[in-house]
């Protein structure tokens, strides 16, 4: 088991989702940014939908009861292994009675922790992804036990990886939504010009943005809408849809996220800066 | 059966939507299901395709990998102009218990004013009307009803609650609704149902599809509350008829 000593502000368990159940209104959920997570289950030789922990802003304390390997990578938070600091995309051994603490949030948003073989907590409709109230709990709360299948021996292929970091990385690639044509020259002038501000309002639903855009008066019929998702609000405002985001809506949906841009957005923060590039 | 003229476009690089005519119409909604079911059954692998039905819209994803657009475009016209009406899914009515009591219809006495009507008449017309599920999404389960009475639509309220009951049932403009779970709302709400309408315990976590039609009827507080006790430990009983029509 891993015992939760600390929960921190915002921690969850997530795989690549749930699949099969769009057509009953269930978000896809699953990690917000693929691209790390998927980084960290290579290294370790994971299956690519092996589950992990998503850590958001501060990180929790964390202790291990069994011997596993991990790796840790995506946000930079300074991290311990028993007070020693470690590196991100690198495997580490843990032995029994391990406390891995997180610090300081330097860059980024979401951290991700994979030990060896995945977390194995219940799945629920197929995934282990926390989504309330189809999981029980929207969060990890302190105390709580999450498990996994010891290892006392795995020789990785590789043992730690430079990954590029792309947390510096504001442009969001894009294409173009099932309702871009209804944008004007002064829409799309200002969608492809304007250095956005993320807003207060963000999570793992959806990101909103501080600046709006000239707004419309086309109305449509509820239709699908994806994680990545870019929709246009009568009044100008932007959401952006995220991986628990609601599976119909009915703004126009004028761009649609590339899989790296969500990746990049996931990394995103209250007041850093957004652009769109199409491609 | 009519062909339609579709629109196919791309939605991003691992979704493809084709759309049917811009309209709330029984027959383009048929069109479209059964379309689903013939891409189900004869087309698509459905381990790794999603489809979502909603109004006038089919949307066909695929997460594995980016989609080979110009090919699938092509090959959903050819599927289309394939497909044979013998596909249709089984529908259903669902006859789903509300309790209109004013304890749940906190918004009740205000619609019946702004409608000059009673509330018992509000409630007559509410549960006299079998309803079309025209799409699920929003929330779990959530179920857009499309065929209100024009004479029950009600503007959305001017602010939206932060906390709507599970299984409050509202009304705004042409649409009637259960929320299933609690949520924010802009609704006018009239009831509570009792029956859960997303069980996440279940294989088959939400008992309605698009296109299954839905009626409500009428129960009292006692046996609302009955109801939700045994909706808790989920073994609440349905009242499911096969629809034919």
């Amino acid at each position: 088991m891993l015992k939760v000593l600390k929960a921190g502000f915002f921690s969850t368990i997530q795989d690549n989702g749930r699949l099969g159940l769009l057509n009953k209104g269930v978000p896809v959920s699953g990690v917000m940014d693929s691209y790390s997570a998927s980084k960290l289950n290579m290294l370790l030789d994971n299956e690519v939908n092996a589950a992990v922990l998503e850590i958001t802003m501060t990180g929790p304390t964390l202790e291990f009861e069994e011997p596993t390997y991990i790796c840790v990578g995506g946000a930079n938070i300074s991290i311990t292994l028993n007070n020693n600091p470690i590196q991100h995309f690198k495997v580490y051994q843990i032995t029994k009675g391990d406390i891995l603490s997180y610090g300081r949030l330097e860059k980024g948003f979401r951290n991700y922790l994979a030990v060896k073989e995945g977390f194995q907590s219940p799945k629920i409709l197929q995934s282990h992804s926390y989504f309330y109230p189809i999981t029980v709990h929207s969060q990890l709360s302190d105390r709580e036990e999450v498990a996994y299948n010891p290892c006392t021996s795995y020789s990785p292929k590789i043992s730690e990886w430079q990954v590029d970091s792309f947390l510096d990385e504001s442009v969001l690639t894009v294409s173009k939504g099932p309702e871009f044509e209804l944008l004007n020259d002064k829409q799309l002038e200002q969608l492809f010009e304007i250095d956005f501000t993320i807003a207060k309002d963000y999570n793992r639903m959806a990101y909103q943005i501080d600046e709006s855009i000239a707004g419309h008066t086309h109305s449509m019929l509820t239709s699908a809408t994806l994680p990545g998702t870019v929709q246009l609000t009568p009044s100008g405002k932007i959401i952006l849809l995220m991986k628990d985001g609601q599976t119909t809506g009915g703004y126009p949906r004028i761009l649609q996220l590339s899989d790296k841009a969500i990746s990049i957005l996931a990394q995103k923060k209250y007041k850093d800066h957004i652009s769109f590039k199409l491609v | 059966m009519t062909n339609y003229p579709l629109s196919i476009r791309p939605f991003g690089v691992h979704a493809m939507l084709i759309e049917w005519p811009n309209e709330v119409k029984e027959a383009i909604l048929e069109d479209i299901l059964q379309f689903n079911n013939y891409l189900k059954s004869n087309c698509l692998n459905v381990e790794k395709w999603e489809i979502v039905p909603a109004y006038n819209s089919l949307t066909l994803i695929l997460r594995e990998k980016p989609i080979d657009f110009n090919k699938l475009k092509k090959r959903l016209g050819e599927w289309y102009a394939a497909r044979g009406d013998a596909e249709a899914r089984t529908k259903y009515l669902w006859r789903l218990p509300v309790c209109y009591d004013l304890e749940f219809g906190i918004d009740l006495e205000e619609v019946a004013k702004k409608l000059s009507l009673s509330v018992e008449e509000i409630i007559q017309k509410h549960t006299n009307h079998v309803y079309t599920v025209f799409g699920i999404g929003f929330l779990p389960g959530f179920m857009y009803l499309g065929g209100l009475p024009e004479m029950l639509e009600v503007p959305r309220k001017s602010t939206p609650r932060l906390n709507v009951e599970k299984g409050a049932v509202g009304m705004a403009g042409k649409q009637t609704g259960i929320y299933p779970q609690e949520s924010p709302g802009g609704w006018n709400i009239i009831g509570n149902c009792s029956v859960p309408m997303f069980n996440p315990k279940s294989e088959d976590p939400c008992f309605v599809s698009v296109g299954d039609k839905v009626q409500f009827y009428q129960i009292e507080k006692a046996e609302h509350d009955l109801h939700k006790i045994e909706g808790e430990v989920g073994i609440y009983k349905l009242e499911k008829i096969k629809w034919d029509a």
